[in-house]
């Protein structure tokens, strides 16, 4: 039984994985900035908080961790609307598990990134009489931003994939496009190895974009 | 809706074992699949290296759900013929192996380049080099993530629910789906997932201290 490959259906339907693709990266940035505000704020809160505070966080982050990203879409979009009036579309209901679910990741790194920042630097800002809060934001957050870039764009690349889950709650992203193509041209291997294909130079094209911006800014040795 | 609920229990733990079962093919097979790649990675010949190292690029490069729906619906397109439960064990293995390469690469890595020298010196053969030598060291440092990457099996198996197969996440659905109970079940769904992998996460760091006496 031979399978010839044929191309065309997929080309003509394009503008879905087009625009899946374009709705992919738009989710994947949105969930990201509303992260980092969380992770930046959850992380300068538990290093100088006191022991509750910090069980809570930890326990916000161990909770999300360790459950299926499929499940807390499903856990958000059909069932925190039947307990408290809320009514969202689709994306928007993801956008809001995907920020939750990055921050979790981001407290974390942001948490290792100011214990990372070494104390003479604190010091010496103490020294030139900067107040605690000059010192947080002059002094230790830019260095631990540099410290993090690593590990924050590589959590970016992972939530752009992350962003397929979206599709079973029927938002058009990528997968979501390949998805259609499959059940209504039935191209199956062609719709498959164009959308592998997208997801790889897409996610490759950003590793590569993210390190030179990583070079530019790396913290000093 | 308690009552609702405990009725469907049995229901659900059974879709709880399926997880577990997903799980654990998923687990056993890619560390021997990938062992073996990760030790053809660091020690192969060229085109065996470079082969193995386009696998785990792209496999790594792509959502699981796609390379999953790729497995499942384009394999009957070139012939292949599996049940949907095996198909999605294929391709969670696939990702999986992966992952499982590249902890062996890093933990085969980090053994000093001595280690290797001093055996071949002693007059060891490769083999004996990597069963005395190069293995017993690099386990130390390959056991931490690897346990910590089984909670992304464990998670990851959620997945399956979408090719149909009656894990616990579609368990759970199912269960919704007659009883309307959305939150609480969800929630109950998600305490299981939480404290199976817990545990793991729990297990991994305590090795990882156990370990930590380990000097580069």
């Amino acid at each position: 039984m031979g399978y010839a490959l044929n191309f065309n259906l997929i080309w003509r339907h394009f503008d879905k994985l087009w625009g899946g693709l374009l709705l992919s990266l738009e989710l994947a940035v949105i969930s990201i900035a509303i992260g980092i505000v969380i992770g930046l704020v959850l992380a300068v809160w538990y290093v100088s908080a006191g022991r509750t505070v910090r069980a809570i966080i930890a326990a916000y982050v161990e909770f999300i961790r360790n459950v299926p990203l499929i499940l807390l879409v499903y856990l958000v979009f059909y069932g925190l609307p039947t307990v408290i009036d809320i009514a969202y579309s689709a994306p928007t209901s993801f956008v809001l598990t995907l920020s939750v679910y990055s921050g979790a990741y981001l407290v974390e790194v942001f948490r290792s990134g100011l214990e990372a920042v070494p104390r003479g630097q604190l010091d010496a800002g103490k020294a030139i009489g900067l107040t605690p809060w000059q010192r947080l934001l002059h002094v230790r957050l830019p260095t631990m931003l540099r410290i993090t870039l690593p590990a924050l764009s590589n959590t970016f690349i992972s939530l752009f994939k992350d962003t397929s889950i979206a599709s079973v709650i029927s938002v058009p992203e990528l997968t979501y496009g390949a998805q259609w193509i499959n059940f209504n041209t039935f191209r199956i291997v062609e719709v498959y190895l164009v959308t592998t294909a997208m997801y790889l130079v897409t996610g490759y094209a950003l590793l590569f974009a993210l390190r030179l911006v990583e070079r530019r800014f790396r913290a000093a040795r | 809706m308690l009552s609702q609920i405990l009725y469907a229990v049995p229901f659900l733990a059974q879709g709880f074992a399926i997880t577990l079962w997903v799980s654990l093919l998923v687990v056993v097979l890619s560390l021997i699949a990938g062992v073996l790649l990760g030790v053809g990675l660091v020690y192969g010949p060229a085109p065996l290296r470079w082969a193995v190292r386009i696998f785990s690029d792209t496999i790594r490069g792509i959502p699981i759900l796609v390379l999953m729906f790729f497995v499942y619906y384009g394999m009957p397109a070139v012939g292949l013929h599996l049940q949907s439960f095996w198909a999605a064990v294929l391709a969670l293995t696939l990702f999986k192996t992966a992952q499982v390469v590249e902890y062996v690469r890093g933990a085969v890595g980090s053994i000093p380049k001595g280690q290797s020298e001093a055996a071949m010196a002693i007059g060891l053969t490769f083999r004996q080099r990597l069963t005395y030598v190069i293995f017993p060291q690099a386990f130390r440092r390959f056991l931490p993530p690897w346990i910590n990457g089984v909670t992304d099996a464990v998670k990851g198996s959620a997945l399956v629910s979408l090719l149909g197969i009656t894990d616990l996440m579609q368990a759970i659905n199912q269960v919704i789906g007659r009883t309307y109970e959305a939150m609480p079940l969800y929630i109950l769904g998600a305490l299981v997932y939480f404290a199976v992998n817990y545990a793991l996460s729990l297990a991994s760091r305590r090795l990882e201290r156990r370990f930590s006496f380990i000097r580069e």
